[in-house]
């Protein structure tokens, strides 16, 4: 099967937010093929690898098939949050958007369907 | 013609447009209720800091300035009615500052006043409390406490609706209650009607973060019209929990099924139980349509009982800290970032300070989102002309941020060619505030309401 590389942003739209020393990124799907593929392909581990460098303890992923979306707990991956982390991005604002970069691999032909606008 | 409430926000927190909330009433005459928000989790220890100089600083004066621009409007015969958090650490004072002014503008409206969030003496006395995400128990911090306020519900705010109050002002609540509280006490719904206050819940949920829902922070921010001037939202509630989310026509922003979602999806945990002190709601059942132009229909929410705990936000001090940045200019301006942090570091070591914590980062390289992004490391880096020098410390000794925030200066004549930038002055020194989470049992309070 032929794969096509392309960033997650193509497929999805995205928001991050804050609890804590935690992160949430709510994955939301543009079309049902599009849910079901990042279903099986956007797991918990994936995303956990994906933000290694910033030391996430655990990663919890949640579905929504009725919004055909994923929602990913990070935990830990704040270092401390709030007043007590000493990041830039202390809140977790811009790890949505980092996701939303990742290079993900769809079979050739099929990006069209899970792409905003396509319609099922 | 259908029993439908409008409820309004139009403050996501303290510091959020301060003319929305005018704005938004001019904007939707029919609104019944203005939501706003005033407190995010560091807010009560700002306010705790700033009470311990001024007695009368325990609550947000600036939700003072929004009655006083609203009142010309109540004399004139709008009929909107204003629930908030304002009241912080002294919803009392709050209260009474507020029906001084109505009082003097001849404007004669009640003020509803809810008390009881504060718990501190109580979280002070038990030794058995724990850290609900560390499960540290608190007496590691119990000296150094400065505040501790448990989310309460919407019933007192119903409750002071229905005994007649225009304005109602509580400390720290549950952020949907501000919401949930208007449509109890409208439709009459009682506090064990699950599904209809998991619905109310979830439209609390979405307006709470203001243009959040309308525009705001979207994926498709750049497609977003007018974004100068994003609307504010409002629901439209009915009797049966169904609701619609909506902004003022003419505003700029948008509302669809894509910022709903997002909006829907933040700051979530697990969905099957998004808990609140009104209800456990789940949100696998929600269905979403757009049913007009800037206009999306929620139903479908499912409530359980709460649990039967008050979740408390403590917060206790933890040192001090500090953040100077400097712009970089020219070749190699990455590589000449990170060694002035080094520079600054060293620096510090040599004047006998070894700070607690620290960190350098260079913005402009990829570092907001340090390590994540393969196309800004270190290929790109070399050829990038243009960074930001940020430098973060933390220490528990006040005497070695100061230090810090004195040596960054220098680097504007010893350090590279091409630096820049530095012309605020010295780097604040800030207090740095713990966040301590934890339960109690919802018995151990008992909010209570007084009208003004």
């Amino acid at each position: 099967m032929i794969m096509e590389k392309v960033p997650l942003y193509r497929i999805a739209h995205a928001r991050s937010g804050d609890k804590g020393s935690s992160s949430n990124i709510g994955v939301i799907s543009y079309t049902p093929s599009g849910y079901a593929f990042l279903f099986r392909y956007l797991t918990a581990e994936l995303v956990h690898a994906y933000f290694s460098s910033l030391k996430p303890s655990r990663t919890i992923r949640y579905e929504l098939p009725n919004l055909e979306a994923l929602n990913f707990v990070i935990e830990g991956i704040l270092d401390g949050g709030g007043s007590r982390s000493l990041r830039f991005d202390s809140q977790g604002k811009a790890l949505g958007q980092a996701l939303l970069e990742m290079i993900i691999e769809v079979p050739a032909g099929l990006v069209f369907t899970m792409q905003r606008g396509h319609y099922e | 013609m259908e029993d439908i409430v409008r409820i309004g926000n139009a403050q996501a927190f303290w510091g959020d447009n301060p003319e929305a909330p005018l704005e938004l009433v001019r904007q939707e005459p029919h609104l019944d209720y203005l939501t706003l928000d005033y407190l995010a989790e560091v807010s009560l220890s700002i306010m705790a800091v700033q009470r311990e100089k001024d007695p009368q600083a325990g609550y947000a004066r600036d939700f003072i300035s929004v009655v006083k621009a609203l009142i010309p409007l109540w004399k004139n015969g709008a009929h909107v009615k204003v629930v908030t958090n304002a009241g912080g650490l002294d919803p009392v004072s709050c209260g009474k500052a507020c029906a001084e002014l109505l009082r003097r503008a001849e404007c004669p409206l009640k003020v509803g006043v809810v008390s009881g969030d504060d718990v501190l003496d109580h979280i002070r006395n038990n030794a058995a409390l724990c850290n609900m995400e560390t499960g540290e128990s608190i007496a590691g911090v119990r000296d150094r406490l400065v505040a501790a306020n448990a989310y309460i519900g919407a019933q007192p705010i119903a409750k002071a609706l229905k005994l007649g109050a225009h304005i109602v002002i509580t400390g720290r609540a549950a952020d949907p209650s501000l919401t949930v509280g208007p449509c109890m006490a409208h439709f009459g719904w009682d506090c064990q009607n699950y599904d209809k206050i998991a619905q109310a819940t979830v439209a609390g949920h979405l307006i709470e973060c203001g243009t959040q829902v309308t525009g705001g922070i979207s994926t498709h921010w750049l497609d977003v019209g007018d974004p100068a001037f994003l609307g504010f939202p409002f629901i439209e509630m009915k009797q049966d929990g169904t609701f619609v989310v909506t902004k003022p026509a003419g505003t700029g922003g948008i509302v669809n099924v894509e910022t709903v979602k997002e909006q829907l999806l933040y700051e979530l945990g697990d969905p099957a139980h998004y808990l609140s002190p009104d209800a456990t709601v789940s949100f696998l059942s929600l269905k979403l349509d757009q049913v007009g132009s800037n206009r999306v229909q929620l139903s479908g929410a499912k409530g359980s009982p709460p649990t039967g705990t008050y979740k408390v936000s403590a917060t206790y001090r933890d040192g001090f800290r500090s953040d100077a940045m400097i712009g970089v200019f020219g070749r190699q301006a990455v590589r000449k970032a990170r060694l002035c942090g080094n520079i600054i570091l060293q620096r510090m070591e040599k004047g006998g300070f070894l700070l607690d914590k620290t960190r350098i980062e260079c913005l402009g390289a990829g570092d907001m989102v340090p390590g994540v992004i393969q196309s800004t490391g270190e290929a790109s880096n070399a050829t990038q002309l243009e960074c930001v020098l940020r430098i973060c410390v933390a220490d528990s000794r006040k005497e070695a941020v100061e230090f810090f925030s004195r040596q960054v200066a220098s680097l504007v004549t010893s350090g590279p060619q091409g630096i820049c930038g530095y012309v605020s002055g010295r780097p604040r020194i800030r207090p740095v505030f713990g966040y301590w989470p934890c339960l109690i049992d919802i018995n151990l309070i008992e909010p209570t309401v007084e009208i003004l």
